[in-house]
């Protein structure tokens, strides 16, 4: 059997929470992801007391052990984390279907729940005065953050391929349109022109302030369980198709300049299992919700989930691609992390949801199948879901 | 938060080689003691023949800038007082796989954000230079002839 496809369509997510969004909400990490979990449960028309399975990413501050306590989960047969921080959605989604399908759970939660001024945010600003390991290479130069570790390749991506300013711009005005749609976004009363854009203030040179995603405190989370119970529950099911996980050899992890194709990223390995345990391939993709914590990512991912060759990445955002509802391809319908929320991309998840079951406020008419993707330049994972 | 530039551990046992070298002005990089190919970053073991036998090789410190970005605020406050200033990737001449992350300063002693950044193009050739910072030497570039 062709790896993967044991998981297809096996296991299906029923239910989604989240909280509000915003910047300097009064809850804790761990108050917003038991809001987000439980909600997510009573979406799924579940009780708590049924839950036995949770994943969640390495960075969580609020652990399995203090959610389940707080929210009423069952007793819990699987827990598992992963790490990288915004390649890690996909995956907690991943991993939950696994354990769903292979019988170690039978309902399944993950979520990720982030505060800006939380300790686990913004691990550049906490950096220690003296470095070993990867750090040693670029930190003592002033490549700080992660924006400047995303310029560096943006800069040698321009230059291979003639990509511009314009082109990136695209990926921030289509989620900035999508978002205006979206009353949670952070952004929805905020448009942002081409001019706006050109004008803004540098953060990492090729890198303005529009190309990062946006700081924002907020929770989600989703209920994972088999195929066979998901239809008799509250909602249609959303069928986990497909998933993945990719880490290629030589990696390292944000600044992937000391192997011998630095653009070659995670998403490339991840695609390969990703489409191999597929029934469809890029081309079916009706929506896809592509992780943005800057816009340069778009058109790598664009290349390494295969909607376009190496190098094509950028010329695919022109005429309006990634833009719902006329697009060839709309990408991140409620914003995305450049304009929805930031939340390690789990909003990517949720909106991948609304899509297949049809109450996104970018509807994509008659959308069936949807790529989500994790943080590309970590260590990655993505989902195929299907209606 | 740290007030002043962030520096390598010399206490890190798989890169001691490379700063001993820079506090010597020479630009290391480490080979395999079994196969002699390059490798960077340090690693414990050879990833194409397993052998965990490891010693250096003096490279010349010439290359060409792979690519480049300017930084601007908000920085660490060590490198906002800086700002905004060139952080380069650098591609060695006797390899250009290998690449160093670094910074392209005028001459010895000067800052990185003494170079004007509309004047940085990708392929320029440099050389390193081995600048002091309180007990260690970072590698630092200057433009070639």
């Amino acid at each position: 059997m062709t790896g993967g496809v044991a998981l297809r369509d096996r296991t299906a997510i029923a239910g989604i929470g989240q909280t509000r969004f915003g910047r300097g909400l009064p809850e804790s990490e761990l108050e917003l992801g038991c809001l987000a979990v439980a909600e997510a449960i009573a979406d799924a028309g579940l009780d708590p007391s049924e839950v036995d399975g949770a994943v969640i990413f390495s960075m969580e501050d609020g652990r399995e052990v203090q959610l389940a306590r707080s929210v009423g989960l069952g007793d819990l047969r699987f827990f598992a984390e992963v790490g990288y921080g915004g390649g890690a959605g996909c995956a907690t989604v991943g991993l939950a279907a696994l354990a769903v399908a292979s019988g170690q759970c039978e309902v399944a939660v993950a979520w990720r729940a982030r505060k800006r001024a939380a300790p686990s945010s913004r691990p550049w600003a906490r950096v220690e005065a003296r470095v070993g390991g990867d750090f040693q290479w670029t930190r003592p130069f002033g490549l700080l953050r992660p924006v400047d570790e995303i310029a560096m390749l943006t800069r040698r991506y321009m230059h291979e391929y003639g990509a511009t300013r314009d082109h990136l711009a695209n990926v921030a005005l289509a989620c900035r349109k999508h978002a205006n749609r979206n009353p949670r976004a952070v952004m929805h009363d905020r448009l942002l022109t081409r001019e706006q854009y050109m004008e803004s203030r540098w953060i990492s040179e090729p890198l303005c302030l529009f190309d990062n995603c946006l700081e924002t405190d907020g929770a989600l989370a989703c209920v994972v369980v088999s195929a066979e119970r998901a239809r008799d529950l509250r909602h249609p099911p959303v069928y986990i198709h497909s998933y993945a996980q990719g880490l290629p050899r030589q990696h390292q992890v944000m600044t992937n300049y000391f192997c011998e194709d630095p653009l070659r990223g995670p998403s490339h390995v991840c695609s390969e299992r990703l489409f191999g345990a597929a029934e469809f391939g890029p081309g079916d993709v009706d929506v896809a919700q592509i992780y943005d914590a800057f816009t340069p990512l778009i058109p790598l991912s664009l290349e390494g989930y295969g909607f376009c060759g190496r190098g094509e990445g950028a010329a695919f955002t022109e005429e309006g691609a990634l833009e719902w509802p006329d697009g060839r391809l709309p990408i991140n319908t409620s914003g995305g992390g450049l304009s929805e929320a930031y939340v390690h991309g789990f909003n990517l998840i949720l909106e991948g949801v609304r899509q297949m079951r049809g109450t996104s406020t970018c509807q994509v008419e008659g959308a069936e199948t949807c790529l989500v993707t994790s943080g590309e330049g970590v260590p990655t994972s993505a989902l195929l879901l299907r209606s | 938060m740290s007030r002043s530039l962030i520096l390598p551990d010399p206490a890190d046992p798989d890169s001691a080689f490379f700063w001993e070298g820079t506090a010597r002005g020479e630009l290391r990089v480490q080979v395999c003691g079994r196969c002699r190919r390059r490798r960077h970053p340090p690693r414990p073991m050879c990833p194409f023949c397993r052998s965990a036998e490891r010693g250096f090789e003096v490279l010349s410190g010439r290359g060409r800038i792979w690519s480049f970005v300017v930084a601007h605020p908000p920085l660490l406050p060590a490198y906002a007082e800086l700002a905004p200033y060139n952080v380069i990737a650098v591609a060695l001449e006797e390899d250009p796989t290998l690449r160093l992350v670094s910074n392209l300063v005028p001459g010895p002693g000067a800052a990185p954000g003494e170079v004007d950044p509309a004047g940085i193009r990708i392929g320029e050739p440099v050389r390193a230079i081995f600048e002091p910072v309180e007990d260690v030497f970072l590698p630092r570039f200057v433009r070639e002839g």
